[in-house]
Formats: structure tokens, sequence, C-alpha cells
């Protein structure tokens, strides 16, 4: 079946063509992979925390690192490019060609996963390669994990960016409101909900439960939960979840919940899209 | 009689508390070719963009028998839309020409055979993306990519803008030539330059439709 003349196709390679030109896709790129080659010229592979050492320190450094980088980074570059047609006029032109809001939409959505999603997972397979040719302990289990965890966050973030774009007519706008819900995102992970708790006295479970409702955090943990199965580094709270659920259950909703909440958001912001004003 | 292409009825736009257009009625039929007139602030795009369904609207909207909101693939599929300012595209010429081919079934040929009747040697330019042309080869470009598939509608805001005088000349042409079915949409300052061209003229001021004649009464009552 050709999608020739499919408008979310059309879309799609439109964008994808375009971002593989740009020089903010390549300086992205080049960030990961410089990133991981960095991390193995300072001998991170070597060094130990908890009694882990090689591939496996690596890769959780990697996705600490990735957790700070990638949703604010999907947040601007989604909204800057998608609010930033509506304010030049590339989407009224776009849009007076028979390609449906839908299409258009998600044509949008689908470019902006790839290139997003690609440079991250060409480094963590950098990793890989490069720790073969070293001949060390490939983990992986955490290797997959962590290939679908961030592409579960990736998902996450551009369902909320998308949603955001729908409904902004400026980049400023838009940005500001990213940038707000990133920092409220960030700062509701463990130090301020500890304090919280402390200071509210509300029941530890309910601030727990209120935790893992927030995206970042459940990457956090579920990026933590093969690296340091009994979840060490996080402390009391994770006599919880672990008595809660199990392991697997966890790291399956680490990936689904985060998808599901970003096609939901997604979803939201077609429908935003449909019934207003598109330019 | 020939038949509405477009019907308006009772049409209103709002921005928020602000009516932009205050209940307009019009039929725009097969065969007019119709100048847009009126100042800065009319409703000219505004009306413009109702009926490619870019905005939400109170009131009937028809385009060839379909709601250009809910129903607009439909519609556009038969719709040449050149806006007033050519958007900054980034895509390569090929990709946009590729785009506009696949999109709408057309030989990419027909867009060059196009633009070269504009005076636009497309092939030279045809791997520098399309925001880096100038002002005219971006215009050209533009009216060939909204003929190529030989629209029964085509909207035109200020068209020839960025043309040196040859190729109005080389456009309207063209345009005078084009399918008699056809109904044109011109938006415009002025009517002097597409006088050989149009039939029936349409001025807006502040929302509302205050002339609508044929351009023969328009042009009598001008040299009374």
């Amino acid at each position: 079946m050709s999608l020739k003349g499919n408008g979310t196709y059309e879309i799609f390679k439109a964008d994808v063509q375009q971002n593989f030109r740009s020089k903010s896709f390549w300086l992205y790129t080049s960030f990961f992979a410089l990133f991981v080659a960095v991390m193995f010229m300072t001998g991170i592979t070597e060094s130990q925390v908890i009694g882990f050492v090689g591939l496996s320190r690596l890769l959780v450094t990697f996705m600490q690192v990735s957790m700070v980088i990638l949703p604010i980074y999907v947040l601007i570059s989604t909204v800057r490019s998608l609010v930033g047609e509506k304010e030049n006029g590339v989407l009224e032109y776009t849009l007076s060609l028979p390609i449906s809001y839908s299409q258009y939409f998600w044509g949008k959505f689908w470019s902006r996963f790839v290139v997003i999603y690609l440079p991250v997972v060409f480094a963590l397979i950098l990793a890989v390669f490069w720790g073969m040719l070293r001949h060390l302990e490939i983990p992986w289990k955490l290797f997959f994990l962590y290939v679908f965890l961030l592409a579960s966050m990736i998902f996450f973030f551009l369902g909320l960016s998308m949603y955001i774009s729908a409904r902004s007519r400026t980049q400023e706008n838009a940005l500001g409101i990213s940038f707000m819900i990133w920092i409220f995102l960030v700062a509701f992970m463990d130090i301020l909900l500890i304090g919280m708790m402390l200071r509210m006295r509300i029941n530890p479970e309910a601030v727990i439960s209120l935790a893992l409702l927030n995206p970042l955090q459940v990457f956090r943990t579920g990026s933590l939960i093969l690296f340091d199965p009994k979840l060490t580094v996080m402390g009391p709270v994770s006599y919880y979840i672990l008595d809660t659920v199990n392991r697997s259950t966890f790291i399956a909703f680490a990936i689904e919940y985060p998808i599901i909440l970003g096609l939901i958001l997604a979803w939201l912001g077609n429908r935003y899209f449909k019934r207003h004003d598109v330019v | 009689m020939s038949k509405a292409l477009i019907k308006v009825e009772k049409l209103v736009k709002k921005f928020g508390e602000t009516e932009i257009l205050h209940g307009l009625t019009v039929d725009f039929n097969e065969g007019d070719r119709i100048a847009l007139i009126g100042q800065n602030g009319a409703g000219k795009t505004t009306l413009i963009r109702c009926i490619l369904g870019l905005y939400t609207y109170e009131g009937y909207l028809e385009v060839l028998g379909h709601n250009p909101r809910n129903e607009r693939t439909e519609i556009l599929k038969h719709v040449g839309f050149v806006p007033q300012l050519p958007p900054p595209i980034r895509m390569k010429v090929s990709e946009l020409m590729n785009f506009f081919s696949e999109i709408f079934g057309v030989d990419k040929q027909v867009y060059i055979d196009l633009t070269n009747k504009l005076n636009l040697d497309v092939q030279q330019h045809i791997d520098k993306p399309f925001l880096k042309l100038s002002g005219g080869m971006k215009q050209k470009l533009l009216v060939s990519l909204a003929l190529g598939h030989n629209p029964q509608i085509l909207l035109m805001d200020e068209p020839a803008a960025n043309l040196d005088p040859a190729a109005r000349v080389i456009l309207f042409d063209m345009l005078k030539n084009y399918r008699e079915d056809a109904l044109m949409l011109i938006s415009s300052h002025r009517t002097d330059e597409i006088e050989h061209l149009i039939n029936r003229v349409i001025e807006m001021d502040l929302g509302h439709i205050v002339v609508d004649k044929p351009f023969e009464a328009v042009k009598h009552e001008e040299n009374c």
C-alpha cells in the first residue's frame, strides 16, 4: 500500500526531511554521542557505585542526564516548531491544502518523535558498541529497558507539548507554560515531596502515590529499578513502592503510564486543534 | 444562471468579543472573476480564511456543497491558494514540488512548466530552500503550485505583489485564459491592475460588504 498522498505521511516526511537538514538536529545528536564518548574517556565504566561497575554505570548516568535534558528539549523544540508555524504563516499555507487537521497534527507528532528519539537511541547503541569493543559485559536487560523508558518519557512530553502548541497563539506564551510545567514536574520529585510530608503531615502513602503520578518520577524510579533492585538510593520511598508492587509490574507501569498519558494529551490537543481557529 | 460554488449566509466571525465579519451574505459563482477590495482590517483575509476552513464561524458557509470545517479535504482538492506574503517554508524547492505533487497527484513537470511560463527557470534553484529564493521567485512558485492541479476555485491574496512588471503581465494573461468555469477571488487594494481580468467587484469595509456589482457597472460609475 502506497502512503503517497496520505496527509499524515506527507507531513511526517516533509518535517523529518527538514529536521535532518537543520543544524539544531545535528547539534542535539552530537551532544548525546559526545556525551557517551566523554563518559568512556573519563573512565566512568571503571568507577563503582553500589557495587555496580562497567557499562551499567554508564547507562544509568546517561539516563540521569537524559532526564534533565530531554523533557525541556522536547517541550521547547516542539512548541517552537508548531506555534512558530502558526505565527509565520506556514500553518495557514499548509492547511490550505487537502490535509485534514488530524493528519497535520499526527504527522507532526510522529515526525517530532522520530527526530527526538533516534539520536538518543543512537547514543545508547553507540555506548553498547563501544562497550563491546572494550570487552565489557553488556547489560542487555538494562539496555532494552532504557530504550523503552526513553521512548515512553519522550512520548509523554511530546503529547504535553502538542497539547500546549494546539492551545497557544504565540511562542512566548507556549514557552512560558512549558517552562512552568517542567519546573512543576521537577519540583514534585522526592525532595520536595519529603518536605511536604514533613511539613503538612500528609499520609506518606498518599504523597508517594501522588509522586508516582509524575511521569518524571516514574521515569527516574524505572531507570533505577534494574540497576538498583532495592531502590536503596531512593530511601524509604522504595519500601512503599516495592511493598505495593513487584519489580516487573513497576517496570510495565513505568513504560506504559507515560505513553498512555502522552497519547491522551495529544488526543486532547488534536481535539482542540480541530474545534478552534487554527491560525 | 451560473452555479454558486461558495454560498455565504449571515456569516459572523468573532475574535473574543470583537466581531470582525458582521453577518455577510453573498454567493460566489462559477465563472466569477472577483476583485475583493477594501482597506486593511476590512475583513478580506478573515473571509478567505473562513472559506479555507481555518476559522470557526457562526452562520452558514458552503463551498462546493461541503462544509469547510468538517469536509475540508474534499473542498481543498479543488482550491488553489496564493497567500499575500510567501511563508518561510524551509523545504527545498524540489521537496516543495514533490510535496504538492504527492498531495494532489499531479506530475511535478506540470509545476516546472508553469514556473517556466512565469519566466522562472526553477531547475536552477531546485536544491535551494524555498525561503532563500527572492520575493518574486517565491511568488511565481506559489502561483504555479496553486494552479498546478487546475482547481475550480482560486483564492489569491495580492498575487502580483512581489512580481516584476513583465511577470505581472504573464500572470494576468495566464489567469485570463484559465478555465472558464473557475471562480477567482482576488484580494487586492486596487482594481486598475486587474481590470482586464475581473467581471465583479466586491468591496468590504469594517466587516461588511458595501459594494457588490459587476465590474462594468463600477467602471461606468467611475466614468460618470
